[in-house]
């Protein structure tokens, strides 16, 4: 199962991914349409994207009355079933990511579907603060850069050096 | 019919009388100038006079995206500010990144056009294409980032703001636009013109897409132009692990980075102001404009000292070399500090650094009265820099008053002109003719005034194998070719730093697909140097002439006292011929009637 990675330290703010969702959804480049997200903090020029988590209780699914969320065990994501919605927008209410949203016109609800397991925003994302891996690798590579800092640590106890 | 890029229509705006229209763009327009840079000023050279003062309320200010500007070709969020400039009176465009060119987009317009003057201070709030008139005294006088923040705050938390500080509002002639807070559209003088219009900013927002004309063709194109720069050294190297102050070090090292007012061109503390040295002090974080992968654009802080807790946006290579080397200033804080003020009060960076050189070197010599100085002007002197620079950007005594002028008034205030490090009086950035020989021939021909992105040569004298820097032969051509270049990606809405790694037939292809318009790298190029002979139409018209295509004297006739460019001079004259004959114009610097009828535009003439 492949997951969204997600670093903020990373980002640089240009919000290609936005655009680039936009394109791949709507054949159009409109950041309004983008099921991708980027928070700019102007006081301290921080970035922060935000996109759909596929949550494994996923609220959104629970308060639909209609079944139009249903997730996914095979890939692990919350698939969306327009035919089967009907716009009460409960979704957009319950979800705590603020990531299942309104399309430009104010309509229709769009949310992040992995682009069925090729994501067009990580194409675009050059400081690679988007990355789409194994759920497994992840973790792997976190604790990789988790237990590289305690090395250096314990090199440093090791000198006498006290942290 | 245009099938993509643009949105199709331009906003006109009348702040004498406070009227608005909205007129369709022109697809003749479009396909001979793009858009941005070469349609504003065609616009500019059908609607103003060349020889009406930039400050009158008959000049008028266009800002201008191009095709490009919204869509994810990389770095495609270029604006550009079209006017007679208020520095030197030749043409001007500045052009600024951020995100203000896409939402401008967004809000349905491909370019506004200001005109009048508004009797009181105002702002512009355009949103979804409805277009307000707010008023703006309670923001007159205030910083950038204060503005920024209270435009948005009023208008909506999501709107892009262009805005001029408190130096345009004083007519600075050095003073810029700010897009985003702090992404400059510094040159020119292009803020005086704004404030001369009692016109604050302007908040924009939009919810509409741009479109494309050609959806695989762009998709591929936009694939094929970001993978070539992911495997490009500088694009995804040096810009953004060190910013473009990656340059200190390398130019130093060749003895070309102007020191005290140019005076020397090698400095020894340069690794002291380097990108490297920025990284290592100041950094934050990279931050990139609209669909940039390039991200040169710093976020920094001040950890210690006099300045400590101060933060902000940059400073990118020419700030750095403007008030470092160029003031003999080694103190890193200092500089970002500098550029601080300027990003705040809205000045130019290069002409702000390069002024406050020009007043050391007229103080140490002794032709500036010490009485005029509130205090010592010395090289090297950190705190003196920053002083100098708040000053001029506060503009509270004659002194503040004279150097917000810019170097070439202040020089010539003192009697002593030649000591302005400039041409056409816009002051040359980070670059010494006298040891990269074709960028001087770049600083006497660009059309706005001394200036490296409208040719940057650098690329090829320096920066990738090829011509030596040091040899007169080939530079001409090269620097007609990148000039051209240059003209047509500014008409695109993308930024120069792309061609570190894209050629004209990529920047070529991505406009193609975006517009579907026919256009390959050879009409890329016609493009380009048809932008470049309307704009020298213009400067004609405003009585520049082939005198004016010429470099500060200490250029042409000291030779640099050491480094690895000892002994060396400018020979401009060994390329100026060449150069005139290769664009078709006379001895006399004037476009003869055959090229302007092959570049179709003989009835500018």
């Amino acid at each position: 199962m492949r997951v969204l990675v997600l670093e903020p330290a990373k980002c640089t703010g240009c919000r290609a991914c936005m655009d680039a969702c936009s394109f791949e959804k709507t054949g159009v480049f409109n950041p309004l349409d983008a099921r991708i997200n980027v928070t700019t903090f102007h006081e301290d020029l921080t970035f922060v994207p935000s996109v759909c988590t596929q949550c494994e209780i996923p609220y959104c699914a629970q308060v639909c009355p209609t079944g139009a969320l249903v997730k996914n065990a095979e890939t692990g994501r919350v698939d969306f079933l327009g035919e089967k919605c009907i716009g009460c927008k409960q979704c957009v209410v319950a979800c705590p990511w603020g990531s299942i949203r309104l399309n430009h016109v104010g309509k229709e609800i769009i949310k992040c579907d992995h682009c069925d397991g090729d994501p067009a925003c990580v194409k675009v994302c050059s400081p690679k603060a988007l990355t789409y891996v194994e759920v497994e690798d992840m973790v792997a590579s976190k604790q990789a850069g988790v237990a590289g800092a305690y090395r250096k640590i314990a090199e440093e106890m090791s000198r006498g050096v006290n942290p | 019919m245009i099938d993509g890029g643009y949105q199709g229509k331009i906003l006109r705006v009348n702040l004498t009388d406070q009227s608005v229209r909205e007129e369709p763009l022109r697809e003749d327009w479009a396909r001979e100038f793009i858009g941005g840079r070469g349609y504003g000023t065609r616009m500019l050279v059908e609607e103003v006079d060349p020889n009406v003062d930039p400050l009158a309320p008959e000049n008028k200010v266009i800002i201008a995206t191009g095709p490009l500007d919204g869509t994810t070709a990389p770095s495609s969020g270029r604006v550009m500010v079209i006017t007679k400039g208020a520095l030197n009176g030749a043409i001007a465009s500045s052009n600024a990144g951020g995100y203000f060119g896409p939402m401008l987009k967004r809000a349905g317009y491909d370019m506004v056009v200001i005109e009048g003057v508004s009797p009181t201070p105002v702002y512009l709030w355009i949103n979804k294409g409805r277009v307000e008139f707010r008023d703006a005294s309670h923001l007159w006088g205030k910083l950038v980032p204060e503005s920024d923040q209270l435009m948005r705050e009023e208008t909506h938390l999501q709107a892009e703001t262009m805005i001029i500080g408190p130096a345009g509002e004083r007519l600075s002639r050095i003073s810029g636009v700010m897009f985003s807070g702090h992404r400059a559209s510094g040159r020119t003088g292009v803020g005086a013109v704004v404030g001369s219009k009692n016109l604050k900013g302007i908040a924009v927002r939009g919810t509409l897409g741009v479109a494309v004309a050609d959806h695989d063709a762009f998709l591929e194109a936009v694939r094929s132009t970001r993978s070539i720069l992911a495997a490009n050294p500088v694009a995804s190297g040096g810009l953004p692990t060190y910013g473009s102050a990656v340059l200190v070090n390398i130019i130093n090292s060749t003895g070309s980075l102007p020191a005290r007012n140019a005076q020397e061109a090698f400095f020894p503390e340069a690794a002291k102001i380097s990108g490297e040295s920025l990284r290592d002090h100041n950094l934050v974080r990279n931050e990139g404009c609209a669909d940039c992968p390039l991200a040169c654009g710093r976020v920094t802080e001040i950890r210690e000292g006099k300045y400590k807790g101060e933060h902000g946006g940059g400073p990118e290579y020419e700030s750095v070399w403007s008030f470092g080397a160029m003031c003999g200033v080694s103190d890193l804080d200092a500089v970002v500090m500098a550029n601080f003020l300027c990003d705040r009060y809205g000045l130019d960076t290069i002409s702000a650094g390069s002024t406050v050189a020009c007043a050391m070197e007229l103080y140490e010599k002794g032709y500036m009265p010490k009485d005029d100085a509130p205090f010592a002007l010395r090289f090297g002197d950190a705190e003196a820099m920053v002083d100098c620079v708040r000053a001029m950007a506060e503009q509270k005594d004659d002194f503040g008053k004279l150097l917000a002028q810019g170097s070439y008034r202040v020089a010539e205030y003192y009697g002593h002109p030649e000591l302005s490090m400039s041409a056409k009086k816009q002051e040359f950035p980070a670059y010494d003719p006298r040891g990269i020989k074709g960028i001087g021939l770049e600083y006497a021909t660009s059309n706005r005034g001394a200036c490296h992105v409208r040719g940057y040569s650098i690329a090829a004298e320096v920066l990738a194998p090829g011509l030596d820097r040091l040899v007169y032969e080939g530079k001409a051509q090269v620097t007609k070719f990148l000039q051209d270049l240059t003209a047509a990606l500014d008409s695109a809405g993308i930024c120069l730093f792309t061609t570190f790694g894209l050629q004209a037939a990529d920047l070529a292809q991505l406009v193609a697909a975006a517009t579907g318009f026919r256009i390959d790298e050879k009409e890329f190029l016609t493009i380009g140097e048809r932008i470049w002979n309307m704009e020298k139409l213009f400067n004609l018209k405003a009585g520049f002439t082939a005198k004016d295509d010429t470099l500060p004297p200490r250029i042409l006739h000291d030779p640099i006292p050491a480094g690895p460019s000892k002994g060396e001079v400018e020979e401009l004259d060994k390329m100026l011929g060449e150069y005139y004959t290769l664009r078709g114009w006379g001895k006399d610097s004037v476009p003869t009637r055959a090229r302007l009828t092959d570049l179709g535009i003989a009835e500018l003439a």
